[in-house]
C-alpha cells in the first residue's frame, strides 16, 4: 500500500513539477505586478488630488471586497463576451495581480503614514524634492514595517493560484486534480499537493525572515 | 543676508504671525525667545518654508520668495532656498536606517549630487568637528540625544547653508546632555556662522547671542543686543517673562 503510493507520486512527479512550475509563475508574477501596480495604488491614495484617491479608494474596495473565484470566472469566462479572450494563463495571471494589488495599496500606504512627519521635514529641509524624500528616507522606512504583511499576502498568494485550476491553468492542483482522475489514488495525490505547497510556502517564509533582519538591521549593535 | 518683510501666518482663521519684519547680517547670531505659543517657533519653519506663510516676502542670499504666490510654482526656489537655510529641529528627525555619516552625506551625495568620495570626506571632518569622530557608523538609535542633536548639526553644516535655523535644539534633551549641544553652536558662534536659536536657555542666549528678540502673540514685541536686552527690558511684557524665566 505504501509502496504502491509512493511508486504512484514517483510515477506523478514530472506532471507535480510542471504544475509547480506554473504555480511559481502565477505566485511570481502576481506579487511582481501586484507590487507594481500596489505602489502606484498607494500613491494615488496619499495623493492630495482628491479623484485620484477615490479612484484608488473605490478600486481597493471592490477587488477586496469580491470573491478572488468570481473575479478569475469574470476575466476568463465574462471577458470574452464583450470580445476579450484571454488564455487560461494571462487571464489568471491578470487576476491575481489586480487582486494582489488591492491589499498591496493598503499595506504600502499604511507603512508609508506611519513615517513621522518630521522625517519628510528633514529631507525637505537639506532641499530634497518629495520624490527624493520618498526614496531615500520614507520608502526604506516603510519597507521596514511593510514587510512582514507583504510576506504574509505572498503566502496568501501562493495558495490562492490554486483557484487557477477551476479556469483550467494546468498548475500543480490542476495536475493532481488530473491525476486523480484517471488514479482514484484521491488521498495520497492531494496530500503530496499539499505538501508540495507547504514546502513552497517555507520557503518564501524563510526568505521573508532574511529580508526583515537584513531592513532591521540598523536596529543592531554597528559592525566594527 | 537675510530679508523677511510683512510675514503673516494663520492657523484656522487665527493670526499667529503679523506682519514680521526682520534683517539678518551675516555672521549675526540671534536668539528669538518666547512663551510657547508666541509664534517663534512658526517663524522660525517659516524661513525655509517648513509651514507655509500666508503673505510676505522671505529672502535669503540671492534667492527671494513672495508667499502671497502660490507656493507650487515656486518649488525650484524653495529648494534653493532651503540649500542654503540649514534646519537643526527639536527631535532631531535623523534618518534611522542611515549611519551618522550618511545622514551627513545625505544632503551633498542626493542634492549637490556631490562625489562619494569627496562627500565622505567632508562627512568625517564635519562629524570630528562636532565631537563625533569614531562614531561614523554608528545609527542613530545608538547614539545619545545629545550625540544625535551633534550628528543633525553636521548634517545641516554638511549643506555649507548661509544660515543655520535652530528650533529648540536642546528641548528634547535630558538635562546633562544640553552642555554639550550648547557648546556645539557656541563653537559654530565663535567662526561667525550665521544662525537663527529659537530657545529656552537663556543664559546661552544672553552670552551666546548678538541679538535677542522677544516673540509674543505674533509680534516681535522688542529686540536688543543680548545683555541689553536682559539687564534692561524696555517693555511690560518682555519684563513679565524674563521676571517669570529667571525668577527676578
Amino acid at each position: 500500500m505504501i509502496a504502491e503510493s509512493l511508486q504512484l507520486v514517483a510515477d506523478s512527479t514530472p506532471f507535480l513539477l510542471k504544475g509547480a512550475g506554473y504555480t511559481v509563475l502565477l505566485s511570481v508574477g502576481g506579487m511582481f505586478f501586484g507590487l507594481v501596480l500596489g505602489f502606484a495604488l498607494a500613491l494615488m491614495r496619499l495623493s492630495k488630488i482628491a479623484p485620484l484617491d477615490w479612484l484608488a479608494r473605490i478600486y481597493v474596495s471592490f477587488f477586496r471586497g469580491t470573491p478572488l473565484l468570481v473575479q478569475l470566472f469574470v476575466i476568463y469566462f465574462g471577458l470574452p463576451q464583450i470580445g476579450i479572450e484571454l488564455d487560461p494563463i494571462p487571464a489568471s495571471l491578470i487576476g491575481l495581480s489586480l487582486n494582489m494589488a488591492a491589499y498591496i495599496c493598503e499595506i504600502l500606504r499604511a507603512a508609508i503614514s506611519s513615517i513621522d512627519r518630521g522625517q519628510w521635514e528633514a529631507a525637505a529641509s537639506i532641499g530634497m524634492t518629495r520624490t527624493q524624500a520618498m526614496r531615500r528616507a520614507i520608502l526604506p522606512q516603510a519597507l521596514r514595517t511593510a514587510l512582514p504583511p507583504l510576506g504574509n499576502s505572498f503566502i496568501s498568494l501562493v495558495k490562492d493560484t490554486a483557484l487557477a485550476a477551476t479556469i483550467q491553468v494546468p498548475e500543480l492542483f490542476r495536475q493532481a486534480q488530473l491525476i486523480t482522475a484517471r488514479t482514484f489514488e484521491v488521498f495520497t495525490m492531494y496530500l503530496a499537493v499539499a505538501v508540495i505547497y507547504w514546502i513552497l510556502c517555507s520557503v518564501l517564509a524563510h526568505f521573508q525572515h532574511r529580508m526583515e533582519a537584513r531592513v532591521n538591521r540598523h536596529d543592531q549593535e554597528p559592525q566594527r | 543676508m537675510i530679508r523677511v518683510q510683512r510675514l503673516n501666518k494663520q492657523f484656522n482663521g487665527q493670526a499667529v504671525l503679523k506682519d514680521i519684519d526682520l534683517s539678518v547680517e551675516p555672521g549675526e547670531v540671534i536668539a528669538i525667545i518666547g512663551p510657547s505659543g508666541s509664534g517663534k517657533t512658526t517663524f522660525l519653519r517659516c524661513l525655509n518654508l517648513l509651514e507655509t506663510p500666508d503673505s510676505g516676502l522671505i529672502q535669503v542670499g540671492d534667492v527671494e520668495i513672495d508667499a502671497s504666490r502660490p507656493l507650487k510654482q515656486q518649488g525650484g526656489l524653495i529648494r534653493r532656498l532651503r540649500q542654503q537655510v540649514g534646519f537643526v529641529f527639536q527631535n532631531f528627525n535623523l534618518f534611522p536606517h542611515r549611519t551618522a555619516l550618511e545622514n551627513v552625506i545625505e544632503g551633498p551625495l542626493v542634492v549637490k549630487k556631490t562625489p562619494p568620495a569627496h562627500a565622505a570626506a567632508l562627512g568625517r571632518q564635519l562629524l570630528a568637528k562636532v565631537g563625533l569622530a569614531g562614531k561614523e557608523d554608528a545609527y542613530p538609535r545608538r547614539l545619545s540625544g545629545g550625540q544625535q542633536q551633534r550628528v543633525a548639526i553636521a548634517r545641516a553644516l554638511a549643506m555649507e547653508p548661509e544660515v543655520i535655523l535652530f528650533d529648540e535644539p536642546t528641548s528634547a534633551l535630558d538635562p546633562e546632555l544640553v552642555g554639550e549641544v550648547l557648546a556645539t553652536i557656541r563653537g559654530l558662534a565663535e567662526e561667525k556662522r550665521t544662525m537663527i536659536i529659537v530657545t529656552h536657555e537663556m543664559n546661552f542666549a544672553r552670552d551666546v547671542a548678538n541679538r535677542v528678540i522677544f516673540f509674543d502673540k505674533g509680534v516681535i514685541v522688542e529686540q536688543n543686543e543680548a545683555k541689553a536686552l536682559f539687564a534692561n527690558p524696555q517693555h511690560e511684557r518682555t519684563r513679565q517673562f524674563l521676571g517669570k524665566i529667571l525668577g527676578g
